[in-house]
């Protein structure tokens, strides 16, 4: 008998798969069962692919998964976070500090991850910060930004981060010249006082260490974005540029007159042996570098007074101006290294150029003149084809692997599919709205690992629930594994995701950190045990070095704080287990909270102003009892005579 | 539906515990009958899952070791644990009169599949309800806990 129910059952199951099966792939637009399929992660399944998706204005990178789109983390690199306390804790204010002092955000755009032999090796992920100039270095077993230096004579670091093959160097470039050094000039002698810089900035090979290496003076143009090439262009880095004409007012009319600007191509092996040559100055610059020290768990700055220049005039043979049609914005190189594909925002068609034409070029001096002493190479020498009819406004390629490369167009909205030598268009897909960049998992390396591309929307009108005037950003999944591209999901992001990264999860998993080990905490105001917890007064300066465990601070009851007194909460999270932070927050701290990993130590300063009795507590939900996680700190008024007292 | 794919499941799971079936159907003492009421064998339930899966051979007290598992407990224990007195866990003074050195030695190895699967180790859940977690230390560190435990047991 139950064995015949059984039987039913399994018929049952048997014919709702056969509905399923037949329901899907009907390919009309609007049917998404197939889709629905492709882009579901069972729970507690995880996704195949990491993405980093940088914030843009929100100055963070969010962590997602692919295929499903879920997000799992927001990690703090140029803005505050609240959240972790990342920036408000006094471990890791140092890591916002600038030539112009604290800053407290920035306009983060391209994340970009390392790569050994041209191949994402997962160790880093680096950032630029584009509005005062900057490149952050995040450590992926920690997930947590560990470096950010400043680039000096730049303004607008845009061009940047982009990785050489083995990670040499990340590049970095000026959208807006500037005097420099910088001075005091009326904006219109642009011509004669503003120039552009192209930085490299090394990348050391065990520590991850960020050094800027050299700058190159250029002409004043803007330089918008780079790639460094591959393979048989290893060595070389291509930088596009529009404003040729130098205009310094209303450059969406007066930058747009020349039928061509250029892409700058860098060759920065000649320019290591120029510096071998004592060809480069040395230049008075301030720029810092802050660094995260693993074992003390606390971020310091130093402050760099000098830097390497080269100037062009003096290094023959290390630039070379490739004309690109109307304002090229995105240049990419394909796996291989021989096709640099320029996205000539205002152009009607994606010129590629050839790397070995490029060669063979600068061999014959086959040159149309030159700027300020870079010879401007002759286009049609150059040229490897143009794409024709790829929408408007291309912007930016990736590439499967197979050799297809893959083009946004931002007026039209879509992405075009298009073959490699033939230069054919093969199939366009809409996008909605408004797509920047556009990322293949591994598309900008030598080996990309293909399935999908993402479309990264500025605009998303009409396809989520109205909030207000500010409407969220989005990012679009789209299977590229057919000869047809199909669109699995949207979904929503935080900030703008301007460009972005996908790593199989599988390269990063195994070297996810999960606690700090307290016998490596070196931090100096740690506490390893709660024998060791202790409230100390020093003049008008209070240090609490306090535990925190499940379910209670040590100490707990704090008394003889004076208003006007700094008091500094120096919590160390004594769990040894993955996934129990505990978080410290006091009534009227005017700071952030802070959030506190298994095994880690955290600082947060509090200025009392008001005389009575504060709560403090535990703000993330840490056990059953974490209601119980509290206590009580008393503030006398200034001058009174409550000496220090703490429970134990 | 549902209910009919239930039955199946158990059905396979039945099936597929056969053999440890067997083996306890022979059990005739009491301790064997609770074992494979909660699906331990008997080791496990006196002495613990984990890493300890025999019995070991516990010589005297090394005070030296002892000394060395004070400092460790001090630093990764006493925040949950003192030795007399009720705190997040429970007092362990005479922790060494009430479990095996192999349950406690499990005990700090194995936390959380302790608290899962162990029937006594259930039952402290839900008298001292913050779940013990694993605090980083090697199976060295542990046994000079547990000598610890045994210098301070008088």
């Amino acid at each position: 008998m139950k064995n015949r129910k059984v039987l039913i059952s399994l018929f049952a199951l048997i014919v709702f798969s056969v509905i399923i099966y037949n329901c899907s792939g009907s390919g009309s637009s609007g049917d998404f069962s197939d889709a629905a399929s492709k882009v579901y992660v069972a729970p507690g399944s995880y996704d195949e692919f990491y993405a980093f998706l940088s914030g843009g204005f929100s100055g963070q990178v969010a962590v997602y998964g692919l295929p499903s789109g879920r997000m799992f983390k927001e990690i703090g690199v140029f803005s505050q976070d609240p959240e972790t306390g990342y920036g408000y804790s006094e471990e890791s204010k140092a890591m916002l500090m600038t030539s112009y002092g604290f800053i407290p955000w920035d306009d983060a755009h391209h994340p970009s991850l390392s790569m050994t032999s041209g191949e994402q090796d997962g160790r880093w992920l680096f950032i630029n910060g584009n509005n005062t100039p900057r490149i952050a270095r995040i450590d992926l077993r920690s997930f947590e930004t560990v470096e950010i230096i400043e680039t000096p004579n730049s303004g607008g670091n845009h061009a940047s981060p982009f990785v050489t093959e083995n990670t040499e160097y990340v590049v970095a470039s000026t959208r807006f010249s500037l005097p420099i050094p910088n001075k005091d000039v009326s904006i219109s002698s642009y011509k004669e006082n503003f120039t552009g810089t192209v930085s490299f900035i090394s990348v050391d090979k065990e520590s991850g260490k960020l050094d800027l290496a050299f700058q190159i003076l250029v002409p004043g143009f803007n330089y918008d974005i780079a790639r460094p090439g591959k393979g048989h262009s290893h060595g070389w880095a291509f930088f596009t540029s529009y404003n040729s004409e130098r205009a310094n007012t209303m450059l969406e009319i007066n930058a747009s007159q020349n039928d061509k600007d250029f892409i700058a191509a860098v060759n920065w092996k000649k320019a290591e042996e120029y510096i071998k040559q004592g060809k480069a100055k040395t230049m008075e610059a301030e720029y810092y570098r802050n660094y995260y020290d693993a074992e003390k768990q606390t971020a310091y700055s130093e402050v760099n007074r000098k830097v390497l220049v080269l100037n062009p005039k003096d290094c023959p043979g290390m630039i070379y101006y490739l004309p690109t049609p109307k304002s090229p914005h995105g240049v990419d190189v394909d796996p291989t290294g021989e096709y640099i594909a320029a996205g000539g925002k205002l152009a009607t068609v994606i010129p590629v150029h050839s790397f070995s034409k490029m060669i063979k070029a600068i061999e014959e001096k086959q040159f149309d003149g030159d700027v300020e002493g870079i010879p401007i190479l002759k286009y049609d020498k150059v040229i490897a084809g143009e794409v024709e009819d790829p929408g408007l406004g291309p912007l930016h390629t990736e590439f499967d692997g197979d050799g297809y490369g893959y083009t946004s167009a931002f007026i039209s909205s879509e992405i075009v599919k298009w073959k490699i030598g033939t230069w054919e268009v093969v199939d366009r897909i809409p996008t909605y709205y408004s797509i920047g960049h556009l990322m293949i998992p591994g598309g900008d390396t030598k080996k990309p690992w293909g399935k999908y591309v993402v479309a990264l929307n500025k605009i998303t009108k009409d396809r989520y629930l109205p909030t207000g005037p500010e409407l969220t950003q989005s990012a679009q999944l789209i299977d590229i594994t057919g000869d047809k591209m199909k669109l699995l999901l949207d979904f929503p992001t935080t900030g703008e995701p301007h460009y972005a990264q996908a790593i199989p999860a599988e390269i990063l998993m195994k070297n996810s950190k999960r606690i700090y080990e307290l016998e490596k905490n070196k931090n100096p105001n740690a506490v390893k045990s709660e024998k060791e917890t202790r409230v100390v007064r020093n003049g008008n300066e209070i240090r609490v070095y306090m535990t925190a465990s499940r379910s209670h601070f040590k100490p707990d009851n704090i008394e003889g704080i004076k208003v006007g007194d700094k008091v500094y909460f120096h919590v160390t999270n004594l769990e040894q287990d993955w996934d129990i932070p505990h978080g410290f927050a006091v009534k009227g701290l005017n700071n952030g909270e802070l959030l506190i990993m298994p095994g880690q130590t955290k600082t947060i300063l509090w200025e009392p102003k008001k005389v009575g009795i504060f709560p403090f507590y535990c703000t993330d939900f840490c056990s059953a009892l974490h209601q119980e996680m509290s206590g009580y700190i008393r503030v006398s008024p200034a001058g009174s005579n409550v000496p220090v007292s703490y429970n134990k | 539906m549902k209910k009919h794919f239930l039955v199946f499941l158990i059905i396979v799971a039945v099936s597929a515990c056969g053999e440890n079936k067997k083996e306890a159907s022979s059990a005739s003492s009491g301790t064997e009958k609770l074992a494979q009421k909660f699906g331990l064998t008997v080791f496990e339930y006196e002495n613990g899952i984990g890493p300890i899966k025999e019995k070991l051979e516990l010589g005297q007290i090394d005070l030296i070791k002892a000394k060395s598992g004070e400092k460790i407990f001090t630093e990764k224990c006493t925040q949950c644990h003192k030795l007399d007195e009720r705190y997040t866990g429970p007092a362990l003074r005479d922790v060494t009169t009430r479990r095996t050195p192999e349950f406690i030695l499990n005990q700090i190895l194995n936390p959380e599949e302790m608290t899962k699967r162990h029937p006594e180790v259930k039952k402290l859940l839900a008298t001292y309800p913050t779940q013990m977690t694993y605090q980083n230390v090697s199976l060295d560190d542990a046994k000079a806990i547990l000598d610890y435990f045994r210098s301070v047991n008088k």
